[in-house]
């Protein structure tokens, strides 16, 4: 095993204002990173920010506009895909058809002109670090969806390639595999430290398994940092809703704090200037309480609705001119059935305020 | 439906083992001339030869040009569509026609080179093979596929002969197939351009043997089965267990597992 998961160390990648357009559409817009050798990277976003076109642009599989992509410290923006050592994951089943999946694992070991003999040895050490040895001589259409990103992932990482690059390659298959096989992804990445760059739409996956995580927006990044940073921490807005569920609640900025319904809470900006402004509260950050008379108030509302999610439940609560989310423990849930009175509370966590909006609306 | 195909194919057959007179025995003495007629056999290596020719150069022109079109040119699909299946419009006459002062103008003998004769055979097929490779290409994802073998560090070659073909196999049997089928049975083009192929020559010996003529009609309609038969056999062959998938039971529920 030893053979394989010493592959090769991690190398440094930069990518230095990369920019491309298709006809009048940005994809990418002046984007710049650098991944730390034997990293593991996720581009996080939504569908059409620019996240693939930036792979696709390291994977040399698409021409950038301008800038540079480096790797290892060669400059290889001109290279074509085939000269550049990149193993890849696709989104879609990738694994060729007319070849066993011993055979696929062996495929770019034979274009890299490694003897018969270490390539079977080395494809049978990269099924096995996958999980697939006895599914070895398995065609891709005899294998589930699953097991077949597995291979394509042992055949990427058998040409001991300089970077790894996963585009969405889970996407495909239903949450139970998906979760399963996240975290062998990730197991597998520590064990041979390929730097690694994962693009994702699914916040929790990219959260999940990266050591930093970059949040694109049209086609720019507008955060690159790790996972509790980028969820407890939003640089901007966009951030701070596209990762994990936020109430918008109207307040004022005063004083470095903004007070929003009598509440009065932190910045994660306190130069902010003063004046009326969206706070932008987690869920988790809602209290919830069934106690006292319950006086109507400016925190005082109905539960309209609970989301039991396993360990913790969803509660949509109706305070009359918003709706606001509260995130619990299960047990403490319980209690606040629809139509039932409660009184929020606002944990004092910092808030990010988003300036451009109008007023409050929902979550 | 096989009577459609056997009862003239066994009316020829029976035609060309008469022998002379109504009394006569049955004789395989017009089958034994094929070979002991020079010209016949001339034409038989020559359409032969037109047959390999042309499925290579439409192959050649083809196949690379449709995969490049469908991952580089998208929005040329349609140009090439069209152009490839214009000859279907085109009747064979016209396009004689249309050749002839091309090759006096380029100062070709049309009877000194049987590539002449190639490249108008060439056009023809062309209808035919597109369709054929049209829906090859149409089960594969090319895309990923190619840059999958790309990322693996394939060359555009490589991605063509090791992944490209070996995934449509049967497409490419069957364009060669519809190649050679025509080439085989064409009459007007050589005819026209005073180039003796096979169906020329069937029909001069016609001429002077009738049953010698059926006899060769009939042998290429059996070559043509043949391969037929034999593009089905290699088709089923490439993928045997995408057959037993369809059956056992273990990979019906490969879909669970992980």
């Amino acid at each position: 095993m030893q053979s394989t998961t010493a592959a090769r160390p991690g190398v440094e990648v930069r990518l230095e204002d990369l920019r491309r357009h298709y006809a009048t559409t940005t994809a990418l817009d002046g984007l710049t990173l650098t991944m730390a050798p034997g990293e593991m990277l996720a581009l996080l976003g939504p569908s059409g920010c620019g996240k693939t076109t930036a792979l696709r642009l390291v994977a040399g599989l698409e021409e950038a506009d301008s800038g540079r992509v480096v790797i290892g410290g060669n400059d290889v923006t001109n290279t074509a895909a085939n000269k550049r050592e990149i193993g890849m994951v696709f989104q879609a089943y990738s694994l060729f058809p007319h070849m066993t999946a011993i055979k696929n694992v062996e495929f770019g070991m034979q274009l890299h002109k490694v003897g018969a003999a270490e390539r079977h040895e080395r494809a049978g050490e990269m099924l096995e670090l996958v999980g697939l040895s006895a599914h070895a001589n398995k065609y891709a259409h005899q294998l589930s969806g699953g097991q077949q990103q597995r291979v394509a992932l042992a055949r990427a990482l058998a040409i001991k390639p300089k970077v790894l690059l996963l585009d969405e390659p889970l996407s495909a298959l239903d949450a139970k595999v998906r979760s399963r096989l996240r975290d062998e992804i990730r197991r597998v990445q520590l064990e041979v430290g390929t730097t690694t760059l994962f693009v994702t739409h699914d916040q929790e996956e990219a959260l999940a398994i990266a050591d930093r995580v970059g949040v694109m927006n049209k086609g720019r990044l507008e955060q690159l940092g790790p996972p509790t940073t980028i969820y407890s921490r939003p640089a901007t807005p966009f951030v701070a809703e596209f990762v994990g569920l936020t109430n918008r609640l109207a307040g004022e900025v005063r004083n470095g704090e903004v007070e929003v319904r009598g509440a009065r809470l932190p910045l994660v900006q306190p130069d902010t200037a003063n004046g009326p402004a969206v706070a932008l509260v987690r869920p988790e950050n809602v209290s919830l309480a069934a106690d006292g008379d319950m006086q109507a108030g400016p925190l005082v509302g109905t539960v309209i609705a609970t989301s039991f999610l396993g360990a913790t439940s969803r509660v949509t609560v109706d305070l009359g001119d918003v709706i606001v989310l509260a995130q619990l423990p299960t047990a403490e849930a319980a209690p606040h059935t629809a139509g039932t009175k409660v009184r929020l509370s606002l944990r004092k966590d910092p808030v990010l305020i988003a300036r451009d909006e109008k007023t409050a609306t929902e979550a | 439906m096989g009577a459609f195909f056997l009862l003239p194919i066994g009316a020829m057959f029976e035609f060309s083992t008469r022998g002379n007179g109504i009394n006569a025995p049955r004789t395989l003495e017009a089958w034994s001339a094929i070979g002991t007629t020079p010209d016949l056999v001339t034409a038989i290596t020559v359409s032969l030869q037109l047959a390999a020719i042309t499925s290579v150069a439409m192959l050649a022109l083809l196949l690379p040009t449709m995969v490049w079109v469908r991952l580089r040119l998208p929005g040329l699909s349609r140009a090439v569509e069209f152009i490839c299946l214009l000859p279907l419009t085109v009747p064979a006459i016209a396009l004689v026609v249309g050749l002839r002062p091309i090759y006096v103008w380029i100062n070709i003998n049309v009877t000194d080179s049987i590539l002449a004769l190639a490249f108008a055979y060439l056009i023809l097929v062309l209808p035919y093979a597109y369709r054929s490779l049209d829906a090859g290409l149409s089960t594969i994802d090319l895309k990923t596929l190619s840059e999958a073998a790309r990322s693996l560090g394939a060359g555009w070659g490589t991605v063509m002969l090791r992944v490209v073909v070996p995934n449509m196999t049967s497409a490419i049997l069957n364009a060669c197939l519809l190649s050679v089928a025509l080439v085989l049975g064409e009459y007007t083009v050589a005819n026209i351009l005073r180039f003796e192929n096979l169906q020329v020559a069937i029909a001069y010996v016609g001429l002077t043997s009738a049953g010698t003529s059926i006899a060769v009609a009939v042998a290429s309609l059996l070559f043509a089965f043949v391969l037929l038969m034999i593009l089905s056999f290699v088709g089923r062959r490439r993928q045997p267990s995408l057959a037993a998938a369809a059956t056992d039971p273990q990979y019906l529920t490969a879909g669970q597992r992980t």
